[in-house]
């Protein structure tokens, strides 16, 4: 495509800017996906100026007010403790959190999808099924979470069911609002060509909803990702887990350590998040 | 001169037969009569605009020609076949907007009609098409890069290439502005005139409609009505010069005065 003069931004759809006339449910999550990639040498420029600023200047405080490592770590501290630790450690501990996440996540987005698509298609079931939706869209998961420990013992399905549970619904719910958007004249379109059911979903109720699922998988991954963390803090299987590190390092007053796992979190959802941009920037950059 | 020449209609029987459609709409206000009792014999190979104001049925009308929506009364046949649903090996339809899906390029696009029917891909043909109406080197633009009139070439190119008896449409050129018509509508005749086509032409523009077609069916506003057929005897090929005739000029006077009349004789009716 070719440049895009900036006065005229707004009125050419992209993955950019969110469209006006973007119909949602009640929860609306779309302004997360307005991320804007850096464009000049200025702005990348300011971006990393920012980012050093932050990092050498908490160091500069942190060492002039000569503060206990016990009460805030250094930046430069936590970066050593991570790369010195990261292969003995840490990188089991990401493992666990990120197959508990990815499990879940895969069962919840798979279970919501569906049963979006399915809900949509009948407006009766949706008004039933909404209300409880709503509670489960609202209610933190990891509250479960030791509930379930008490029923199925120290494994991962505990935080996997919790996962699920809250990936789910999050993935359904915007999902869900994409379904609902039915422009006739397409369906029309496919219908004259002697199109069936079957083929109108794939090839036209599908492709229209696929931004709203697409934002769906990244607020599910992310509420996903909380709750496999939170529910670790909580209540971790025997393997252990980032959210377990960070409840133990924290006890034992150990804050280099505490701050690595904070930064591989950190690390984490922000890779999500990039991820799920690029995967919008590809499969619905005609929209949204 | 004696020679016996049968009538026109007797030479080409009725590619298309609307018999009594009536269309009554159940709205919170009560019923809506789309369409009232109209009857219409399309010939093979004409091009027949329909016209009529906003909301008097032309739309219910060629839905009902398609077979995508249902008539309350009356029935259509195509070729004596009872229309019942979409035909998509004989109709082809063109929209009000383009009507392109904007998750796909343009040669996705054409391709779409030819992936729901499991059918072929007539590459060769769509390549012809694609120079003819000048959007060669745009198959792989998206819908939103691309300025309307070249959206609607693309519908066109669509439709075309299924090759379908009749093609039906609707107010196609409607959203685009008079430069953009007048070249649409040169670029329609022309690619007519090398097809066996039947075309139903709905048009709210009167001189579009008589610019096109080989009769304008005019209709009256809501319920719709058959108020007039016109024979238009403007010479083919057709130019935008012959809109400024003063005979062009008339018949446009003339069919604005049965669109009123109609309107005025359906107030009294009800």
């Amino acid at each position: 495509m070719s440049e895009v003069p900036s006065e005229l931004r707004d009125e050419i759809p992209s993955f950019d800017s969110k469209p006006a006339h973007v119909d949602h449910g009640p929860i609306d999550w779309s302004g997360l996906t307005s991320i804007r990639t850096a464009k000049s040498a200025l702005e990348i420029g300011s971006i990393v100026a920012l980012a050093a600023a932050v990092f050498f200047g908490l160091e500069g405080i942190l060492r002039w007010t000569d503060t206990p490592t016990y009460v805030f770590p250094k930046p430069i501290d936590i970066v050593r403790t991570l790369a010195n630790q990261f292969t003995d450690v840490y990188a089991h501990h990401l493992w666990v959190t990120m197959s508990e996440f990815l499990a879940g996540y895969a069962i919840g987005a798979t279970v919501g999808l569906a049963l979006a698509a399915l809900i949509t298609q009948k407006p009766f079931a949706e008004k039933v099924i909404a209300p409880y939706v709503l509670v489960m869209v609202t209610m933190p998961m990891i509250a479960f979470v030791p509930f379930l420990r008490l029923k199925m013992g120290f494994g991962s399905w505990p935080l996997i069911i919790a996962v699920a549970l809250a990936a789910g619904p999050m993935v359904m719910i915007n999902a869900a609002t994409g379904f609902r958007r039915t422009d006739l004249a397409k369906i029309a379109l496919a219908r004259s060509y002697g199109a069936n059911t079957f083929q109108i979903f794939r090839k036209i109720r599908f492709p229209l909803a696929l931004p709203m699922i697409i934002v769906g998988f990244m607020v599910g991954s992310i509420f996903g990702l909380l709750t496999a963390v939170g529910g670790e803090m909580v209540a971790a299987s025997e393997e252990g887990g980032l959210g377990e590190r960070l409840v133990y390092y924290s006890s034992l007053a150990r804050m280099d350590e505490f701050g690595a796992i904070i930064l591989i979190i950190a690390a984490l959802g922000v890779s999500i998040y990039v991820l799920f941009y690029f995967i919008g920037k590809r499969w619905a950059s005609w929209e949204a | 001169m004696v020679l016996i020449t049968a009538p026109r209609t007797v030479q080409t029987p009725a590619k298309l037969r609307i018999n009594g459609a009536t269309k009554i709409y159940e709205s919170k206000s009560g019923p809506v009569h789309a369409l009232e009792d109209f009857s219409l014999d399309v010939r093979e190979g004409e091009l027949i605009c329909i016209l009529g104001p906003s909301g008097c049925g032309k739309t219910t009308l060629l839905w009902a020609l398609s077979g995508l929506h249902a008539l309350t009364r009356g029935e259509v046949a195509l070729d004596g076949r009872p229309v019942t649903g979409p035909r998509p090996n004989e109709l082809g339809m063109i929209f009000q907007d383009a009507n392109l899906l904007p998750w796909r390029n343009l040669r996705q696009n054409i391709h779409f009609p030819f992936e729901i029917k499991r059918r072929p891909v007539p590459r060769q043909r769509i390549t012809a098409l694609l120079h003819e109406t000048g959007l060669t080197g745009f198959d792989g633009s998206y819908p939103r890069e691309l300025s309307g009139g070249m959206q609607q070439r693309a519908s066109i190119v669509r439709a075309l290439a299924q090759e379908p008896s009749v093609l039906l449409m609707d107010e196609p050129f409607g959203a685009l502005d008079a430069f953009t018509r007048d070249e649409m509508n040169l670029l329609l005749l022309r690619l007519w005139s090398e097809s066996a086509q039947t075309i139903v032409f709905v048009t709210h523009n009167i001189s579009e409609a008589i610019f096109l077609g080989d009769r304008v069916v005019v209709m009256t506003p809501r319920p719709g009505r058959l108020a007039r057929i016109y024979d238009i005897d403007l010479p083919r090929p057709r130019t935008i010069d012959m809109m400024f005739e003063p005979s062009f000029i008339e018949l446009i006077q003339d069919i604005k005065r049965t669109v009123e009349a109609g309107g005025r004789h359906s107030v009294e009716v009800e």
